[in-house]
């Protein structure tokens, strides 16, 4: 995924500083709360909103079981109506087509619509390596491209900022990349907007080639859909001679009748709307309007690999609408940074071990940064159980297995750096196999309670750090349901 | 009706007085109860933190111990929903790990038959007066393995409600997570103890003296953060309040 991201410490180190960062902390939690209230309003208009989610899941699956054949159907779809397909395994070569596709041009800079899966390959640093600058033209993007900064959230790349923030960017950045923001500007919402506005006006009016992702293709057309709020997008898609389209492997629904689940679930579950602002959709080329050129590069990056596992695999249905995010106690208090990918929040934590693999300190560490509460799973709109695949990421992270990379099967060994914890779930399951040991040791427990400790030393300071450790009593319920029962029965 | 009583391995060891509550009240309600001795743990941790292997012996020890019972009561949601939830999925993990049905058929009949207490209580029995007696001012979490694996919904409020005496004050973030989690709470330590703080506060603002939960492992949690942070507030689980009586209040 992103360079951006490489060299991330583990999940709980990252979140440390989040979590004591008391304007980030007001900022996510004014922000997700807000938007989860809207987002649970907005689902209860609906009545078949159950049936929905159902339908939602079953087109994701059917598409994913056969998707080979999907694919196929797509790349003639959009080849009959004037595209070219291109196949990027992974993300290298996904950055060498489009700066290939860009040079042939002969253009020297792209405006950007909101993309997944450009930032996933990380696309705009591969094209300035090559001399080729990226604007972001999504309100969000650009404040995360003028702060030098990452996103933290899918929908809202910039939650983590507030109007302040926000203001001072646009002051200090944006003559650095074209129009300098006006003197004077406040943090008042309608007055940053506009600065943008202007700011992004004269790139969408010069630039010559677009590059976005799609939120669905239909296979039966060779249609490209996507759904966005503010209107960049549908600048980015109407206006350049040349748009580049890199979109996961995953996107493809069958049918334009499949897309009718799809445009009600994705923005009530995402912006809390009923309907999208911009709707944009195009198939291929068309004489007089619009781009005279259109590439699609159809991007696997890991999710064949996902596909091949049939618990993870469902990870695949999703459609990046970030409800899962806007629930969850975890990113409302370690912010989207420390999931060290442009995929936070719980998707995140099960899609990126997914896509990259274990074997990183950080992609090891997001299947364990849930509290397994299923808040997620109840607001995703395709059902993706993300609590059952946490779950199975950690048997993959400390037991090892066979998984899918690169297209072949291999072994995993288990993790380095889980001995003690194997060593200690050893013991327990071999102690409460035997009803004896556990009484041993429940009895030791209570005799020697007025000795405990009220704080623990070394590993055991991850709980007593912060909490008291609950007092020993002085029997376990076991020793007095004998006691009494026995008395009972000595008394009948 | 002659029902076991799963108690769990944490109660057994840290909360007896929540086992003898729910002998008690269930006693009272008319129903025999027998604690199994052989029972141990249902292999909840080692399953969630990733040890599915490990956690099959003691599944199939818990459904050795408890198969023969007409119903298995416990007062942990969790613990309910590991049994109801999770042992079929780990039958199904099991063939399709080519290992034929033999977990899945052995799982099979303590999985329909484990009821969570108030949900024993409601369904079951019927009953959502239990004749207890507790007069104070009580808030109540709803812990997530009970409202979201077993959709436990009202019926924990509507038992709270019938106990005369007691105010129930309604929890602001009710539904969030406390950030327990089980091994989370070691492994994620500064998110773990930053919900747990923010979730106590919540309690706090309701100006109950207890904060009740269906849960122990969670007010374990909740309970260990009130005295670090010096609240005054209680936590209580749901079964020492439904037991308690004007005749032998809970202390």
């Amino acid at each position: 995924m992103s360079g951006t991201f490489v060299g991330m410490p583990a999940f709980p180190k990252a979140a440390h500083e989040a979590v004591h960062d008391r304007t980030l902390r007001g900022n996510l939690r004014h922000a997700t709360h807000t938007i989860r209230g809207k987002r649970a309003k907005a689902v209860a208009e609906l009545a078949d909103w159950a049936e929905l989610r159902e339908a939602g899941k079953r087109i994701k699956d059917h598409t994913l079981r056969h998707l080979d054949r999907y694919l196929v159907q797509l790349e003639e779809s959009v080849t009959a109506a004037g595209g070219t397909v291109h196949w990027a395994a992974d993300a290298d070569e996904a950055n060498r087509i489009v700066a290939d596709l860009v040079k042939e041009t002969g253009e020297s800079e792209v405006v950007k619509v909101k993309s997944m899966a450009t930032q996933e390959i990380g696309l705009n640093e591969a094209l300035e390596a090559e001399g080729i600058r990226a604007y972001e033209t999504d309100l969000a993007e650009l404040i995360v491209q003028l702060g030098k900064d990452r996103p933290s959230h899918i929908l809202v790349p910039a939650i983590h900022r507030n109007r302040g923030e926000i203001r001072e960017i646009f002051a200090r950045e944006m003559s650095e990349w074209g129009r300098p923001a006006p003197d004077g500007l406040t943090d008042t919402p309608a007055e940053l907007a506009e600065a943008a506005r202007l700011h992004l006006r004269e790139k969408f009016l010069r630039a010559k080639v677009g590059v976005s992702g799609a939120n669905f293709m239909v296979a039966e057309t060779g249609t490209l859909v996507v759904v966005e709020s503010e209107g960049n997008g549908r600048m980015c898609l109407t206006l350049p001679e040349t748009l580049i389209s890199v979109v996961g492997i995953e996107k493809i629904v069958p049918t334009w009748q499949d897309l009718e689940v799809f445009l009600q679930t994705l923005p009530r579950s995402s912006t809390a709307e009923r309907m999208n602002p911009y709707t944009s959709t195009w198939t291929g080329t068309t004489d007089e309007d619009g781009p005279r050129h259109f590439h699609l590069v159809l991007l696997d990056n890991g999710r064949t690999d996902t596909l091949a596992d049939e618990v993870g695999r469902q990870a695949l249905r999703c459609i990046r609408c970030s409800a899962c995010l806007n629930v969850c106690p975890v990113y409302e208090r370690a912010g989207g940074h420390a999931y060290g990918s442009v995929y936070p929040g719980p998707i995140g934590a099960i899609l990126s071990p997914q896509l990259r693999g274990t074997a990183s300190e950080i992609d090891a560490s997001l299947p364990y940064a849930s509290s397994l509460c299923g808040a997620c799973y109840e607001v995703c709109p395709v059902a993706i159980d993300i609590p059952e695949v946490l779950v199975h990421l950690r048997e993959r992270v400390v037991e090892g297995g066979p998984v899918t990379r690169a297209g072949n099967k291999v072994v995993l060994q288990p993790a380095k750096g889980h001995a003690a914890e194997r060593a200690a779930m050893r013991a327990a399951r071999w102690a409460f196999s035997r009803p004896g040991v556990l009484r041993t040791g429940q009895r030791l427990a209570s005799r020697t309670r007025r000795i405990h400790p009220r704080t623990l030393p070394g590993p055991g300071r991850a709980w007593s750090g912060t909490r008291d450790l609950p007092p020993v009593p002085a029997e376990p319920f076991r020793d007095w349901w004998q006691r009494t029962q026995n008395a009972k029965g000595g008394a009948e | 009706m002659r029902v076991a009583l799963f108690l769990t391995c944490v109660n057994d060891t840290l909360y007896p007085d929540t086992g003898r509550a729910v002998v008690k009240l269930l006693t009272r309600l008319g129903v025999e109860v027998d604690f199994p001795m052989a029972q141990t743990c249902c292999g909840q941790a080692h399953y969630n933190t990733g040890y599915r292997h490990e956690a099959e012996p003691l599944a199939r020890h818990f459904a050795e111990v408890f198969g023969d019972y007409e119903a298995i009561v416990t007062p942990s949601g969790s613990c309910g929903a590991m049994v109801r939830e999770l042992y079929p999925r780990m039958g199904e993990r099991a063939r399709a790990e080519g290992r034929g049905d033999t977990l899945a058929a052995t799982l099979a009949p303590v999985v329909p038959k484990t009821y969570e207490l108030t949900e024993f209580l409601v369904d079951v029995l019927g009953v959502t007066d239990v004749g207890a007696y507790y007069p104070h001012t009580v808030t109540y979490h709803p812990t997530c393995h009970g409202l979201r694996g077993l959709g436990l919904g009202e019926r924990p409020t509507r038992l709270l409600r019938a106990v005369k005496g007691l105010e129930l004050v309604e929890l602001p973030g009710a539904e969030e997570c406390c950030g327990f989690g089980g091994t989370f709470a070691l492994k994620n330590a500064d998110v773990s103890a930053a919900m747990g703080a923010d979730k106590v506060r919540n309690a706090e603002s309701t100006g109950a003296e207890v904060l009740c939960a269906a849960d122990n492992s969670c007010l374990m949690h909740l309970g260990g953060t009130m005295t670090r942070l010096r609240t005054g507030m209680r936590p209580v689980h749901i079964a020492e309040i439904l037991a308690s009586t004007k005749e032998e209040p809970a202390v």
